[in-house]
């Protein structure tokens, strides 16, 4: 495959330049030229108007034969048994991409002592559960994680795999695609199925939310991909639906070579901030630790979360897992209350998809105010302080 | 002790801009710098090696201006850089890098650890680390904000988790994520600057390391991008007015309609 220009349609207008988000059109002679750096994901092509740039689809690699492979599958993450949120909202989505591929949809499930909780994976909506249940799986690793999955996969061969775009999805989702030559897409936030092909179009920010690309793994199986929290719906609980548990024999193969020692737990509050559907965030601009406490007020009288930006995080108001953004966490919730934070692209990168978002900022020229549905220009604890006692009445 | 780091050339994300008008990313100016989270993975490096000894290798594949990520490497102080560049590795996904990048670690051969970012800023997969891990047969942890120790063929680190983190040994060699909690980068030094300056790369091509031509490049990549576009734009936007009591009544009402108080 490879992305051509012709030169004797080409006028030399630019626009292709300014449109390659990777920066691999120069101008040589004053026509186009595509440079080595092309990843060939064609947005030339469609912005040329002078139908000058072609993308031709031979060559695209050896083929395998992907009529063996079937069936919609979700890791099925827990945590102390407790099964993630995200993981339902993988099956509520799983159920919709099974149903138009006239397909199954099953999950894998893998930790200790964890076997009665499989049936809870039926009611979501999965036709068969895989049950890995055994006491060395009972902390994350990478080694054993992978092995269960990659064991699974070649003997069942599954056409797709979801995790969530969680710590331990994007550990370990890696080393599965690297053994099955899979193609693997990180943190989606849209899937669709081509109910003929069986493609999956999986859609996800690139360029720190800059821009959007939808990716397919048009000759290879399975097809992985790992997804945002908040972004899908979670299935309904029906406790009437039947399916299969099957247990899942694992025997550690090889040398253990990695194992975790201790597991601390480091959140101030048992939300986890990627889970909340309402969050209330607060940056440098509250000025103090004192202020931030209000901050866990009005979570409090909303039942949200608390996160922060880096500024706020550096001051050591609050740990680092609860900070928002490029280097910290991505959340989505339904609303995101961000007070006295500036609205930095490395912050607004990881909250920008949040449904409604409510900037307060004494400076009107913040850039927060750019990505909010509602902002309050003015001092941040007079704002939190008045909203703490509105929203408290509401709620009684 | 012997640490190969990967390091990545990226546009600098940050002053990447949308034009509202024709929905494109304005790329003029925009400056390639060292992916930010592959400079602590150069730091840890280079403290690793002030502690035990060893020698440092940057290892990064990307078109020949990628040069210019390892000359910054060398002013930091890394010993050694390696320069994976061939037409044939144009249009890699995260697999197709990651066998590259395997085939060039084999070849460099002797190494006790490597390092790599958590994430890359363009493309924020996340998933080369791993990846190249399981090419190499090695271990592989992801997101290590603190090494506690190294001693003999064995690390024990830090992981850092969505609810906190975790104390995790591993035998070595392995291949570490790293994040921006685990240290400062320092600034080049004067010296470095110097010797990066004469710095000669010759780079390997897909031959020089023995690599399959089937799995390289775009013809090994599982996955295509096939469309890129803008993400739609936030809806209407409502800066508020009135006394604070106002606007937080005003605000408590659109809530309430959205069912969220
Ligand atoms: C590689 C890299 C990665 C990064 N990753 C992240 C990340 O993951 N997450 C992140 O958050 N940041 C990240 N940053 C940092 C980011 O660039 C910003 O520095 C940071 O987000 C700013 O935090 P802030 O908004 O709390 O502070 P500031 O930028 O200092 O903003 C404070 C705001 O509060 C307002 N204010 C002050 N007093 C009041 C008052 N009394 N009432 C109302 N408003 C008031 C001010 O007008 C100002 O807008 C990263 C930076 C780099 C270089
Ligand atoms: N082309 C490359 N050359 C060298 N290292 C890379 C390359 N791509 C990714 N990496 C390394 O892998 C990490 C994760 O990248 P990514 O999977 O693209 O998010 C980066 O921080 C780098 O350390």
């Amino acid at each position: 495959m490879s992305v051509k220009v012709k030169p004797d349609i080409c006028t030399g207008c630019e626009s292709c330049v300014s449109v390659c988000p990777f920066g691999a059109i120069e101008m040589k002679d004053g026509k186009a030229f595509i440079t080595d750096a092309c990843t060939l994901c064609g947005a030339c092509v469609e912005a040329c108007e002078f139908k000058a740039i072609e993308k031709d689809i031979e060559d695209a690699g050896p083929a395998k034969d992907l009529s063996a492979y079937k069936g919609v599958w979700v890791f099925a993450e827990q945590h102390k048994g407790e099964i993630a949120s995200v993981s339902l909202e993988l099956l509520g989505e799983g159920r919709k991409l099974a149903d138009k591929r006239g397909s199954k949809l099953s999950a894998v499930f893998i930790g200790s002592g964890i076997k009665d909780k499989a049936k809870d994976l039926i009611a979501y909506g999965a036709d068969t559960v895989y049950v890995a249940d055994d006491p060395v799986l009972k902390d994350f690793n990478d080694d054993s994680y992978a092995a269960v999955l990659t064991m699974l996969a070649t003997q069942h061969k599954p056409e797709i795999i979801l995790a969530g775009a969680t710590a331990i999805g994007r550990s370990f989702f890696p080393k599965v695609a690297s053994t099955l030559y899979a193609g693997l897409t990180a943190d989606c936030t849209v899937l669709d199925i081509d109910s003929a092909t069986g493609n999956l179009h999986q859609t996800r920010p690139a360029f720190g939310g800059n821009i959007m690309a939808t990716i397919v793994t048009p000759n290879h199986r399975p097809q992985m991909a790992t997804v945002r929290h908040k972004v899908m719906k979670p299935a309904l609980r029906n406790v009437a639906r039947k399916g299969e548990i099957i247990d899942v024999k694992f025997t550690q193969a090889g040398a253990v070579r990695t194992k975790v020692l201790k597991t601390v737990d480091e959140l101030t509050e048992t939300v986890n901030i990627c889970e909340a559907d309402i969050i209330v965030a607060g940056g440098r601009g509250l000025g103090s630790q004192k202020n931030f406490l209000l901050l866990e007020e009005l979570a409090k009288v909303l039942g949200g979360a608390v996160a922060a930006t880096r500024g706020a995080v550096d001051e050591g108001w609050i740990p680092y897992s609860h900070q928002v953004g490029q280097t910290g966490k991505t959340v989505c919730p339904k609303l995101y209350i961000a007070a006295g934070i500036s609205g930095a692209i490395q912050h607004v990168a990881g909250m920008q998809s949040s449904e409604t978002i409510i900037a307060i900022n004494k400076d009107p020229d913040a850039p927060i105010f750019n990505v909010a549905t509602y902002g309050i220009v003015g001092d941040v604890t007079e704002v939190l302080t008045a909203m703490i006692k509105k929203f408290r009445e509401i709620r009684g | 002790m012997n640490i190969i780091v990967l390091v990545k050339q990226v546009p600098d994300t940050s002053e990447v801009k949308i034009n509202r008008e024709t929905n494109t990313l304005i790329r003029d100016g925009v400056p390639s710098i060292i992916n930010p989270y592959d400079r602590y993975a150069i730091e840890e490096a280079l403290r690793l090696r002030e502690k035990h000894g060893g020698k440092v290798t940057a290892v990064t594949m990307g078109p020949p201006q990628a040069v210019e990520a390892l000359k910054e490497a060398v002013s930091l102080g890394v010993d050694d850089v390696v320069l994976l560049s061939d037409r044939a590795f144009a249009g890699a996904d995260t697999w197709a890098t990651s066998y590259a990048l395997s085939q060039g670690i084999r070849k460099i051969g002797d190494f006790d650890l490597v390092i790599a970012g958590k994430q890359a800023i363009d493309g924020d997969t996340a998933q080369v680390g791993p990846e190249t891990a399981d090419m190499l047969g090695i271990p592989f942890v992801a997101y290590i904000r603190k090494i506690e120790q190294v001693e003999g063929k064995k690390m024990v680190a830090e992981r850092l988790m969505d609810e906190g983190y975790d104390v995790v040994e591993t035998s070595l060699p392995a291949l570490i994520t790293v994040v921006k909690e685990i240290n400062e980068p320092r600034v080049p030094s004067l010296k470095g600057k110097m010797k990066a300056k004469s710095l000669k790369v010759a780079a390997w091509s897909a031959a020089d390391i023995g690599a399959d031509e089937n799995k390289i490049g775009l013809r090994g990549s599982p996955t295509q991008v096939v469309r890129i576009f803008p993400p739609s734009p936030r809806g209407q936007r409502e800066i508020l007015s009135g006394s604070v009591e106002e606007q937080v009544a005003h605000l408590a009402k659109k809530l309430k309609a959205q069912s969220l108080i």
